[in-house]
């Protein structure tokens, strides 16, 4: 091995050799020191895997399936991530995605309202049911896993006795146009799903919110010390994921043609997007995290949901693949951490 | 403008008190500070000193008593309002943020913004500038703070500080957990900043030795007032020591000896 290297290098022009190979060297030290560079291999090498094991995983229908699965998970986690990182938990993100499109169909419906209207004020009911959230966990000083829990089992109250627990279809007012915007089409879900990560993604590395956020999270006294309003800072993140939440569930809702009360599967979406944000390097603990990890973590979900429906494995493993990338990845997390704090990456 | 500003001084407390419920933290403190001095603030744990840096820099309001910056009294309402007018704390705890890089530290709640995004490229060549101004040395701002080492942490936040153009610097026990050579940094620092004169510097510690050779006055503070105030070079570290321990002591025999009259209240602790 070691003498077709110096063969190699012997015949190579000797100053050409060594500058590409530092230049390598350090592509992978950045790649390492990115947390999304562990989740991105992950997600490229189960891609790889299932398009060598099955014919069907890469043809357009299916990478639309796999688009329409990862997206209200990514969407949902972009909002999370930013939750997590100022160390807090929002458990009610799935029954407010079950929510939103009931009151949008709601208020169309018995009310009027235009449709368009009717998406923005259900929007905007989500969005009070963050600040209800964060206002109680900040004023009242509950764990937001306790907040939130009970905010959770009260939405999906909501949804149930006012829905009667029945399905309710799409509103007829939403023209086509409407429809495809909102999910019915392939891509809107895609689109959507990158414009919103693309946006949080910023939100969260390159402004004020965004480092604040950080802040909070990672040294909640000496923020508040240098001045930062944590309370606000942390309202405002938990009103941010149950917009993205109601939002993600408007675009399910069109997606598969009909309002479900069981949209969202209670908690379902939320621990998915959970733990894509986890699977993504998103610490629980408060202070790090990134959307695009996140991003990348609803996709290796997705990936593995569909591939192995697609190779004939059962659904039921999914379970155990799933639990166990989260352990993983979790300890690969607090162990490159650590690495990266040594200065050894 | 009070008589106070025009021979320098900086700031002064007069007659502050506070209590927290049934506990007495400050009974009635009386402090100056002169512009461009260092004030070595000692005393044992309880006696006060945290309490009555949190009243000197916003966070606590005092119950009683006056506080004079630059010779006009003034009410501090906040910590952001101490700030404004140029008091700036370093805690204990630093209230860096680990999982942030060290110029991202340096601007925390001040970041330069070309709204919407950050600026970083500003903000990162600023922070080295003043690091190097200050000389403090540190591998790259661009390093997360939870790389460096005690002292070089307690560096960045005294920079920090600083370059927020604070005219009064709380100190709070920026010596504690430090090795001999990062104290030794610290001091240095506390040094460069007086040499420059343009802060005024309180400095609360626990090892007299370090604090003789840096700061130019010695106040005591004892149950929640200034028993001692004596300028560095009129006082040793076997004079601070025999005080400090002279009170463990009268407070020990008193404990001793039940008192009748007294309901056995301990010495109040802040």
């Amino acid at each position: 091995m070691s003498d077709t290297v110096e063969v190699a290098e012997r015949v190579e022009p000797a100053p050409a050799g060594r500058p590409s190979r530092s230049i390598l060297r350090r592509i992978g030290e950045a790649f390492l020191r990115r947390r999304e560079a562990s989740v991105l291999v992950v997600a490229v090498a189960l891609g790889v895997y299932f398009a060598s094991a099955s014919e069907a995983f890469l043809t357009q229908p299916n990478l639309v399936n796999i688009a329409q699965a990862t997206a209200p998970a990514a969407i949902i986690a972009a909002g999370m991530v930013l939750v997590l990182v100022c160390g807090e938990i929002d458990l009610s993100v799935a029954a407010v995605f079950a929510l939103a499109p009931f009151n949008m169909h709601y208020l169309t419906d018995y009310y009027g309202v235009p449709i368009l209207l009717a998406i923005v004020l259900a929007l905007a009911i989500s969005a009070l049911i963050g600040f209800i959230n964060g206002f109680i966990t900040v004023v009242f000083r509950v764990p937001s896993f306790v907040t939130t829990l009970g905010t959770a089992y009260i939405v999906i109250g909501i949804v149930l006795t006012t829905s009667h627990a029945y399905p309710a279809p799409i509103p007829e007012a939403a023209t086509e146009t409407i429809r495809t915007w909102f999910g019915a089409s392939d891509y809107a879900h895609l689109t959507w799903c990158l414009l919103i990560v693309a946006s949080f993604h910023v939100l969260l590395t390159s402004t004020r919110w965004g480092l604040h956020t950080i802040a909070v999270g990672g040294n909640p006294l000496g923020a508040t010390e240098a001045g930062i309003r944590a309370g606000r800072i942390k309202i405002g993140n938990f009103m941010m994921v149950a917009t993205l939440g109601g939002f993600a569930g408007i675009l399910d809702a069109f997606r598969i043609n009909t309002i479900d009360p069981n949209l969202g599967g209670g908690f379902g979406i939320m621990f998915t997007a959970v733990s894509a944000a986890v699977i993504g390097g998103t610490s629980l603990a408060g202070g790090s995290g990134t959307v695009i990890g996140a991003f990348l973590g609803a996709l290796v979900l997705a990936e593995l949901q569909n591939g192995m429906n697609l190779i004939g494995i059962s659904a039921n493993p999914y379970f155990l693949i799933l639990g166990a990338a989260i352990v993983v990845s979790m300890i690969a997390n607090v162990y490159l951490s650590r690495l990266r704090r040594a200065g050894r990456v | 403008m009070a008589a106070g500003g025009a021979n320098g001084e900086a700031l002064r407390v007069e007659h502050v008190a506070k209590r927290f419920g049934g506990v007495t933290a400050l009974r009635d403190v009386n402090l100056r500070l002169n512009r461009g001095e260092v004030l070595g603030l000692i005393g044992d744990n309880g006696a006060g000193k945290s309490t009555l840096i949190k009243i000197i820099c916003g966070f606590h309001q005092p119950d009683a008593g006056k506080i004079f910056v630059g010779g006009e009294e003034v009410v501090l309402k906040s910590v952001d309002h101490a700030r404004t007018l140029g008091i700036d704390t370093v805690y204990q705890d630093l209230a860096l943020v680990n999982e942030l890089s060290v110029y991202h530290n340096m601007f925390l709640n001040r970041e330069l913004v070309r709204w919407p995004l950050l600026s970083n490229r500003r903000m990162r060549r600023l922070a080295q500038e003043h690091l190097e101004d200050m000389g403090v040395n540190i591998p790259s701002v661009d390093d997360e703070v939870a790389k460096l080492s005690g002292g070089q942490r307690q560096a960045i936040a005294v920079a920090r500080s600083v370059y927020s153009d604070a005219r009064i610097l709380l100190l709070d026990e920026p010596l504690a957990a430090m090795g001999a050579k990062e104290g030794a940094l610290i001091l240095d620092l506390v040094r460069d900043l007086k040499d420059r004169g343009e802060v005024s510097i309180i400095i609360i510690a626990h090892n007299y030795g370090q604090i003789l050779e840096v700061c130019d006055r010695i106040n005591l503070l004892q149950h929640g007032s200034i028993t001692f105030d004596k300028a560095s070079s009129q006082t040793s570290v076997q004079e601070l020591t025999d005080l400090v321990v002279a009170e463990y002591r009268a407070a020990r025999t008193s404990r001793l000896r039940p008192d009748p009259s007294s309901n056995a209240r301990p010495t109040p602790r802040a």
